[in-house]
């Protein structure tokens, strides 16, 4: 009883005090918890705790061939789908030197680009909802609505297509895809600039942004944060220039890279890559060739054994597939390493010393998706 | 003047005295209190409940929506049908929350609007109470809403709602000097500040006309200072979901959330009112001195239309900017209300002061 009375109570912060934000909370877009220690309104520190909605894929993928691997990495993140199944499929064909069809080629890259729009869509209308600016979530899925049914007609599905197959594509696009794209772009060409009127023009959204959660581009590179939020720091890191696949090296296409590090800074650079990507579809659609829409390939694949990576630009930083083949149809060990995990690992440090209210609008910034991280 | 046949004042005398004939003055007096406050509790539910129609409506317009359209014809019963819903789920209580605190504070919210709605003038004569300190006696009272907030937040028991309530009352109280001085603007204008004196005085224009720059700009500022004591968008710190969950009333449930709820529609109704009655002539209509015809056709449209008609203009334009507007930092709220709209309008009640001094007003 002596010693429970006299514990050192230094473990006890005064006037501090910590706060759930999650696993049920409006702005953490899913199943994360943050367990945050305030003092007042001020942040001092964040602890992420993951796995709330993990879901063993890395596990599963040693039990799976590869076809059904693809199946499993729709569920990472879900936003950029197609661009997670094109690296298990990019990871398989060069495992095995397979050459894919020029058609196929085209085709994945006008749609990872359509998937990054509508994936950007997404995250425009909910970074709003964060700041408080409702209306803009509806506008963002308004707008989101066109893609996703150009999806649909194609695929057959909207959120999880597994549309891309080692070697090709599942079947051959829809006849309208080509048209329904174009009116898309035109249709989408004037809707941003709505976007940047009711969101990037407006003052409280400005001073709610601009100078908040500022990441230097060393801390970028220590912890390892790509994609958007990177870029947003000026750490050139764009996969689909450094390392290019599909068709990223015959399309012409800006990188676009901002200075300041902070949450407006990220938040451009999402707006300015929207209009790249527009660009590239709008170079390829009208060039697709008439051909196969997928290689040759055979019904077992079996990879011959070794250490492979594939590395592909999401919507949200560069997703790592390290794979490790004893030469059966299975993998020995699948390894993912996914941006959104990634990039949580810097909210901590960035959003010290900020209010309540801007660890909302970082990590918003960010644009961590929950099944991404856990995996 | 024409519009005196919409004048209430000796139908209103006339059951006075009609009451005191019949009864002792004691009793005729509570017959007059119950009357008046069974008809401002009905005019009080079902402009609440319109209120939030009117809102649902306009948010949808605002976001491409269609918004309640199956309850009803256009939807209008959908609110009440939302409030049946609320009346019948269950009160939750929360572990070593303060029962007493918890269960007072929505009645404090909305007693505190109740209570300003009586001083507000409908019509000529249609007025529950003709304080000759009207005016300051709204503010005072709207400003008690703000106990109810802090109680809730306290009471709960909750560090989300702590959180909430401890914004609300930085906001509530900081707000409350500008909601004040923009009124005392126009009391320098109007020298009075009794309601019907003011809107009495608003017969050759409105004040907002009337009182040059320095009106336009007390307007301008009352509208934003009301928005953010009413706790609303872009001013919504205590409720704040994205970061708060909902704020001050994150732990109520059924009948006592509906009570927040209705007091913050009721509270946006009040100020909408006192931004009509005080800087958009009230009940008054439109006139414009030296043509005549013009004024009398405009008398006979009848002065509650005038009141409700502006009253949903400022609602309206407290809509649009609600849907419109991220939400601000609680930093950055202050700093809008310490630095920036209580210099302006220290400096404007002292332009307006010039300007009546010189007697430069129309």
């Amino acid at each position: 009883m002596k010693e429970i009375i006299n514990l050192p109570v230094h473990s006890i912060e005064e006037e501090e005090y910590h706060i759930n934000m999650g696993p049920q909370h409006p702005s953490t877009h899913g199943v994360l918890r943050l367990v945050v220690t305030l003092q007042g309104e001020i942040v001092k520190k964040v602890q992420p705790h993951c796995g709330y909605i993990h879901r063993g894929i890395e596990k599963m993928c040693e039990k799976d061939t590869f076809q059904q691997i693809i199946h499993l990495t729709d569920r990472m993140d879900y936003l950029s789908a197609h661009i997670n199944n094109h690296a298990v499929c990019l990871l398989v064909e060069g495992a095995l030197g397979i050459e894919v069809p020029e058609r196929v080629k085209y085709i994945r890259t006008i749609i990872d680009e359509l998937a990054r729009i509508q994936s950007h869509q997404l995250w425009w209308s909910s970074f709003g909802m964060d700041l408080g600016g409702l209306t803009c979530f509806f506008y963002g899925l308004r707008d989101r609505e066109h893609i996703l049914d150009i999806f649909e007609e194609s695929f057959g599905s909207r959120l999880l297509h597994s549309y891309y197959t080692p070697g090709g594509l599942m079947r051959d696009i829809h006849p309208n895809f080509q048209k329904r794209t174009k009116e898309f772009l035109k249709y989408f060409r004037k809707k941003i600039r709505d976007y940047d009127k009711i969101l990037s023009g407006n003052i409280i959204f400005t001073e709610r942004s601009k100078g908040i959660g500022t990441m230097s581009k060393e801390k970028a590179i220590n912890y390892g944060v790509t994609g958007p939020s990177g870029r947003g720091s000026g750490w050139a890191c764009d996969v689909r220039k450094k390392f290019p696949y599909a068709l990223y090296d015959k399309v012409e296409f800006r990188e676009v890279l901002r200075d300041e590090g902070d949450t407006y800074a990220r938040y451009m650079v999402r707006m300015d890559e929207m209009r790249e990507s527009m660009k590239i579809i709008e170079q390829l659609i009208d060039n697709i060739p008439e051909g196969d829409f997928t290689a040759k390939m055979k019904p077992i694949i079996k990879l011959p054994a070794g250490e492979y990576y594939q590395r592909v630009e999401t919507a949200r930083g560069e997703l790592g597939i390290y794979c490790i083949s004893d030469g059966n149809k299975t993998p020995l060990r699948m390894k993912f390493r996914t941006p959104s995990f990634v990039n949580l690992g810097v909210l901590d440090i960035i959003s010290r010393d900020m209010k309540i209210a801007d660890l909302v609008a970082i990590g918003a910034s960010l644009d961590l998706v929950i099944p991404d991280i856990d995996r | 003047m024409a519009f005196n046949i919409y004048d209430f004042t000796s139908f209103n005398q006339s059951i006075d005295q009609a009451l005191y004939e019949w009864l002792p003055p004691f009793w005729a007096l509570i017959v007059e209190m119950t009357i008046i406050g069974l008809v401002f509790l009905l005019a009080y539910a079902i402009v609440g409940l319109f209120l939030v129609y009117a809102e649902r409506k306009v948010c949808a317009f605002m976001q491409n929506r269609v918004g309640p359209n199956r309850v009803g014809p256009y939807g209008i019963f959908q609110t009440i049908a939302d409030f049946i819903k609320l009346l019948m789920k269950e009160l939750v209580y929360i572990k070593n929350s303060d029962k007493l605190l918890f269960n007072i504070a929505p009645f404090i919210v909305i007693i505190a609007s109740f209570m300003a709605i009586a001083a507000i003038p409908f019509a000529k004569g249609l007025h529950a109470i003709d304080f000759d300190i009207g005016i300051m006696y709204v503010v005072a009272v709207s400003s008690l809403g703000v106990v109810g907030v802090l109680l809730a937040g306290w009471s709960s028991n909750n560090k989300y709602s702590l959180i909430g309530a401890m914004r609300s009352g930085a906001q509530i109280i900081s707000y409350e000097l500008s909601v004040g001085l923009s009124l005392l603007t126009i009391i320098v204008l109007a020298g009075t500040m009794q309601f019907s004196q003011v809107v009495e005085m608003q017969s050759t224009g409105w004040f907002i006309f009337k009182g040059h720059i320095p009106a336009v700009i007390a307007f301008l500022i009352f509208l934003i200072a009301s928005t953010a004591e009413t706790n609303r968008g872009p001013f919504d710190l205590a409720e704040a979901e994205s970061e708060l969950t909902a704020g001050f009333h994150t732990e109520y449930s059924g009948i006592k959330f509906a009570f927040f709820f209705l007091a913050e529609y009721m509270n946006m109704f009040i100020v909408a009112s006192i931004a009509a009655t005080v800087f958009w002539g009230g009940w008054m209509p439109f006139h414009v001195s030296g043509w005549e015809g013009f004024n009398h056709v405009m008398d006979f449209i009848p002065p509650l239309v005038w009141y409700f008609g502006k009253t949903a203009f400022i609602i309206w334009l407290m809509m649009l900017f609600k849907w419109t507007f991220p939400r601000l930092r609680i930093d950055q709220l202050l700093n809008l209300e310490w630095k920036y709209l209580l210099p302006i309008n220290l400096v404007n009640i002292l332009f307006m002061a010039f300007i009546v001094l010189m007697g430069w007003h129309f």
